[in-house]
């Protein structure tokens, strides 16, 4: 397929705002992922400013929060909203974003050796689609009766009738914002599907994918399967809004819907959801790992099969997020086995990934110690969620900090730490410059210290108990002596805030100061490190032709420590 | 040991906080064998002068055993957590044992409605008493929990029994617990209900037999 699939343009507009181009929709998803990363970052800050100091103050929150008990103080209402917004926006508008929109998009069609993707107009129409819902999302926010306010799982009958959190418009806009999404993610998964299967290059065989690829397939393969039926629950939790209808509000006498069944609806998507999230970041390491170990990722078939089995567990696992919730006891050591069964995969993958490091030569650049900062930390929130799928010990820790802790200690490390990780990585070919060292180093530590104080702070207070989405802890007597941690836990969000700037340092520097990159900095196998750093229009001059899988470091007998999947086989090493 | 959770009063407590200490000593030490390694793989296996990356892709069983083996363990060590956490689970939430204490329960914003069935162990007479935010019950006897609620989802939580159980409208759940020291002890919302979701606390008190019939002759008096 040699001729143009579509002209480069020529117009601003087109080259770099209404653009067809992958790469520059991949660079858009990146930057509306990172501006959400920010509020929702900021909203955590407003919200655990109030869990340590209640009903003071707070810092610089003045212009934004200004309700009945004066400027800049959070008053409940408020504070249900800013956790209800930010569990939102940090799932829905940075993670999926980032990871799918910004990686799947970029990648996938350099990786694969194309000139795009296959439908370049309906990947320009889903990144417009998630800027409409993002735009929704914002509006929701200044309607009368402030955002929603029924957490980010927005149970009803919280969430179907106005009179129970007085929030008005904005919990009807947030589910529009939702579905606005969820739209868009659909698009892109389809197009990512298809690009994937039917546009490689000549060679590229299924198992001499990057695993990211094949990460980027099987997350957008959970997604599409998993989301019809929450797309239908939220149909159905819309018309309970504004029509009056009662799919999830029972009458008194019991008669009518159930709200269990949203439980059900929700979470049916909102588990897979998390692996739809998850594998982008393994699919980060498995590319980031042998370039700086200069070894093949340990079992390329281990972790592929392994990461496909925990995807189709992940869909007889959604019921551990209703153990308490009322749901027929039976049906609850069912769930739970299948749930503590999902450690098995995820133990060959961590293992694999660390095998890689094993007998290797690692230099530890800032992509590296993302890296190995994400599964550090990942460790954690992997080993934690075992107590809580075992049924016996969720009925104590469920809702409580506990559980904040240990999710948090799962999707911080794919989303954040994981995102940083390939945005350091893929940096240099993405804008073609490269980044500061020192700063990045500076912003890997703060960060990766910062969140561990953070939520090891919070898993001890949700042993002693803390339940989650309360105002104020000092209301109960038994919190009241862990209000310190709590303070230590805030400051440790401040820290995190703060270790931000280095990175927005970085990037303003490295625009005015930056050294141009070479083409293959890293001196990686994958094609999107063999053509030009930012690649040029249409991706290659040439197609390449693929000899060899994506992961032949240090090959015995070969003079470098690399061979990049395109390079010609010489007459004595067929490889 | 650690002391990391608030003091157990009830039967079934031990048992809980049994399956969390056997989860985490297997946590811990798969936890410090997953940073053990990684950690010396930084150290050991850094750039050097003169060092090379060895080739190896894993893909023969020799080679994968190094992550297979670990992952026989996982699931032997999932299937011991299986059956001490059902067995533990099944205690809490399995059959009621018989008991004549009982009590409804009925989450509303922002306060727990809890109603007494009185003398004739019969709701919905006229000897029931209505008490906010107060539970009392006797120690040594199981107690029969009638949960439910009268708008959105609330969920009664009291840490030192270590029960938890969403009270949802349109249907009552019941649940049990014994408790086997005497004493007040606070009663949480542990699911978002509402903008004072967090003023939703109640007490639990626990009276011994004589302070407990005490009670009873007060409320009903000695008829």
């Amino acid at each position: 397929m040699e001729h143009a699939i579509h002209p480069e343009p020529t117009t601003f507009l087109r080259k770099h705002v209404f653009s067809v181009d992958h790469k520059v929709i991949g660079r858009q998803y990146l930057i509306l992922g990172m501006v959400w990363a920010l509020l929702g970052g900021l909203m955590a800050y407003v919200v655990r400013s109030q869990i340590a100091w209640p009903a003071q103050k707070v810092v610089g929150a003045s212009l934004f929060i200004d309700g009945a008990a004066g400027p800049g103080i959070v008053l409940p209402e408020t504070f249900n909203a800013l956790i209800t917004m930010h569990g939102t926006v940090m799932v829905f508008f940075v993670a999926m974003p980032i990871l799918l929109g910004a990686f799947g998009n970029f990648l996938v069609p350099l990786m694969i050796g194309a000139r795009d993707m296959a439908f370049p107009r309906l990947n320009m129409a889903s990144f417009w689609v998630i800027t409409t819902a993002s735009l929704v999302m914002l509006v929701s926010m200044f309607l009368p009766g402030g955002p929603a306010a029924s957490g980010w799982t927005g149970y009803p009958p919280l969430s179907a009738r106005e009179s129970y959190t007085g929030v008005g418009l904005g919990q009807a806009f947030w589910i529009l914002a939702l579905a606005l999404e969820f739209t868009s993610f659909l698009m892109g998964g389809v197009n990512l599907l298809t690009t994937a299967i039917t546009m490689r290059a000549p060679g590229m065989t299924m198992m001499r994918l990057p695993l990211m690829v094949w990460m980027q397939m099987t997350a957008a393969v959970l997604f599409m399967l998993s989301v019809g039926p929450t797309i239908a629950g939220a149909i159905l939790l819309l018309l309970d809004r504004t029509a009056g209808t009662s799919f999830f509000v029972p009458a008194a006498d019991g008669s009518g819907g159930d709200p269990l069944l949203w439980q059900h609806l929700f979470w049916f998507f909102g588990h897979p959801e998390v692996y739809v999230i998850l594998l982008p970041g393994i699919g980060v390491l498995t590319e980031v790992l042998p370039t700086f170990s200069r070894k093949p990722i340990f079992s390329y078939k281990t972790i592929l099969w392994s990461t496909m089995v925990a995807g189709v567990l992940s869909f007889l696992v959604w019921a551990h997020h209703m153990f308490v919730s009322g749901m027929s006891p039976l049906m609850v050591m069912p769930f739970s086995i299948t749930t503590i069964l999902i450690s098995v995969p995820f133990t060959l993958v961590i293992f694999a990934l660390i095998g890689t490091m094993i007998g290797g030569s690692i230099k530890l650049t800032t992509p590296m110690l993302f890296a190995v900062g994400t599964i550090a930390c990942f460790i954690v929130g992997g080993v934690t969620g075992m107590f809580l799928g075992s049924a016996a010990v969720d009925t104590y820790m469920h809702d409580t900090y506990f559980v904040v802790a240990h999710f948090h200690y799962t999707l911080f490390p794919t989303v954040i730490l994981g995102g940083l990780t390939g945005f350091y990585f893929w940096f240099p070919k993405m804008f073609g410059k490269t980044l500061n060292r020192p700063l990045g180093h500076i912003h890997f530590w703060i960060t990766v210290i910062s969140f561990n104080v953070l939520f090891i702070a919070l898993f001890r207070v949700g042993l002693a108990g803390h339940v989650r989405r309360i105002w104020a802890a000092v209301t109960y007597d038994y919190l009241k002596p862990f209000q310190g941690l709590n303070v230590v836990a805030t400051w440790a969000a401040i820290a995190m805030l703060i270790g931000q700037i280095p990175f927005i340092a970085n990037l303003i520097w490295t625009a005015f100061k930056g050294e141009a990159a070479p083409s293959n900095p890293w001196k990686s196998n994958s094609l999107e490190w063999q053509t030009a750093s930012p690649p040029p229009h249409e991706n290659f001059h040439e197609i390449p032709t693929v000899h060899r899988g994506a992961y032949e470091y240090s090959v015995p007998g070969s003079e470098q420590d690399w061979i990049a999947q395109d390079s010609e086989p010489s007459s004595t090493s067929a490889g | 040991m650690f002391n990391w959770f608030p003091p157990e009063v009830s039967t079934f407590g031990q048992d809980i906080d049994s399956v969390f200490w056997l989860i985490f000593w297997l946590g811990l030490a798969g936890f410090l064998i997953a940073e053990g390694i990684i950690l010396f793989a930084l150290i050991y296996y850094r750039r050097g002068k003169g060092k090379k990356a060895a080739y190896i892709d894993g893909n023969s069983w020799k080679q994968a055993s190094w992550i297979l083996i670990p992952g026989a363990i996982v699931l032997c060590l999932d299937l011991a957590v299986d059956f001490a956490g059902g067995h533990a689970y099944h205690e809490v939430k399995g059959e009621l044992p018989a008991s004549d204490v009982k009590v409804r329960v009925e989450g509303e914003q922002f306060a727990w409605n809890i109603t007494y069935p009185g003398p004739d162990g019969l709701f919905d007479t006229a000897d029931d008493k209505l008490m906010l935010n107060q539970l009392h019950v006797p120690i040594h006897h199981p107690v029969h929990v009638y949960l439910r609620s009268k708008d959105v989802i609330h969920s009664f939580f009291v840490p030192t029994l270590r029960v938890k159980q969403d009270a949802l409208p349109g249907r009552e759940i019941a649940l049990w617990f014994e408790a086997d020291v005497a004493g007040q002890y606070e009663i949480a919302c542990a699911e978002l209900c509402g903008p004072n979701h967090y003023t939703m606390r109640g007490f639990l008190n626990v009276h011994t037999a004589d302070e407990y019939a005490a009670w009873v002759g007060e409320t009903w008096g000695d008829n």
